[in-house]
């Protein structure tokens, strides 16, 4: 019964704590810009404004897999909250990842395709970290359940520094922002023009953002685990890494994806690795 | 309850595009000098995307001729309903000093249907900002009446 609470929670507080993540992030990075930027609540415009926009679609394919790709992130936000098992919720957040590739594919414009095959490649780049800080959990708690994570009477962090930074690519990454933002330009009119979203219009558009929120917020949970012992510690360790990432987004151009390959294998892999080896011999 | 909510997000998200039919550039610029941070129309939730597929609000500049008239068509038929157009500039308007020129159709109104005309050569960041919510007001006003 309980489980079935936290579910609930997770479906229904996904969407709000992403669209309002979304909309601090725009106000930031106007405060960067010394500009006033839009109101907190923008994102949920957007969203509801293309829920009611008519229906375009170039194939079916793209209906479904939009469908596939909200779903499947829904369902792993729902087992984070459900304090399920992280491989489960590794998986069904990849079986996502790749729908949204396959809608992309679907269509033949080039700059849906380009994003696609962009987007591929920042899949294979965050995926091997995001499954070696799931070792890191399981070295440190002998489970891969959330649940053990609660228990530790220490805070993770402590002991998994390295596989944090890590999981910090993995989130910019996640978050598409730059400078590995090459899969969809924030400013749709660069030379991708919205990359792996150029094809989703109107509702179906909606139905990525929304996924896109339950996304951030998988992410972000993950970095909340690594504070589970001070609700205050773990507030203070997620504003500092969102606000991080929104300075890093907007200091950094835009890098090929042989150059994220490159920092994410050697550096990432190489930091989680690293931190690996200090926990199995420690 | 939701669909009033969608209603009222229509004028407080618009996403516009813009496209330019062959003008001096000088509308150009302003449309896009009114993303800067001394108009930042960001905090009206305007947002310039590049895509037709996730435009509301077409902005044209400059004189439609016959070689763009097909690409302006399809770009309009592109964007998803409900959308609004707005010809920027005297050559938007009415084709300005070149309407008499043998390769020149006119107006954007010669070839899809203008909600606003903004006058101005060029037109001022001002006058676009006030055109675009103009043109919502005409927006809303058409949601409504369906």
């Amino acid at each position: 019964m309980d489980t079935l609470i936290l579910v609930i929670i997770g479906l229904v507080a996904g969407p709000v704590i992403g669209g309002l993540v979304a909309g601090l992030d725009r106000r930031v990075t106007a405060w960067f810009q010394s500009r006033q930027g839009p109101p907190i609540m923008q994102a949920f415009y957007d969203v509801a404004k293309l829920l009611g926009k008519e229906k375009m679609v170039v194939n079916q394919w793209q209906v479904l897999c939009a469908w596939v790709y909200l779903i499947a992130a829904a369902v792993s936000v729902a087992l984070f909250f459900a304090q399920g098992d992280l491989l489960l919720i590794f998986f069904v957040q990849a079986i996502g990842a790749v729908f949204l590739v396959m809608g992309a594919m679907a269509a033949k414009s080039p700059y849906s395709q380009v994003g696609a095959q962009r987007e591929l490649m920042q899949i294979l780049a965050y995926e091997p970290v995001l499954i070696l800080v799931f070792v890191g959990f399981y070295l440190t708690t002998g489970s891969f359940s959330i649940e053990a994570v609660w228990q530790l009477d220490q805070p993770l962090l402590a002991k998994m520094p390295l596989l944090y930074l890590a999981l910090g690519y993995a989130l910019t990454i996640k978050l598409r922002k730059s400078p590995f933002d090459f899969s969809t330009s924030h400013h749709g009119h660069q030379e991708l023009v919205k990359g792996v979203l150029t094809e989703y219009s109107g509702p179906y558009l909606a139905l990525v953002e929304i996924a896109h929120w339950y996304e951030t917020v998988l992410v972000l949970g993950l970095c909340a685990l690594f504070w589970t012992t001070n609700v205050a510690w773990m507030a203070v360790l997620l504003i500092g890494t969102y606000m991080l990432e929104i300075l890093v987004d907007n200091t950094m151009a835009r890098m090929t994806w042989r150059w994220m390959l490159k920092r994410v294998w050697l550096l990432g892999m190489g930091m989680s690795v690293v931190n690996l080896i200090w926990l199995y011999a420690g | 309850m939701f669909g009033s909510f969608i209603k009222k997000s229509r004028a407080k998200s618009p996403w516009i595009m813009h496209f330019d039919c062959g003008s001096c550039n000088g509308c150009d610029i302003e449309v896009l000098a009114c993303l800067t941070p001394l108009y930042d129309v960001e905090r009206f939730g305007i947002i310039n995307v590049g895509n037709p597929k996730h435009a509301d609000v077409l902005l044209v500049t400059g004189t439609v001729n016959y070689r763009n008239a097909k690409v302006l068509k399809n770009i309009y038929d592109q964007m998803p309903e409900p959308k609004a157009v707005i010809a920027i500039g005297a050559c938007g308007n009415t084709g300005g000093v070149f309407r008499e020129a043998y390769n020149v159709i006119g107006g954007i109104d010669k070839v899809i249907p203008v909600d606003v005309y903004v006058p101005g050569c060029p037109a001022k960041p001002e006058a676009i900002i006030d055109g675009v919510v103009t043109g919502l007001a005409k927006f809303a006003e058409k949601v409504e009446a369906e």
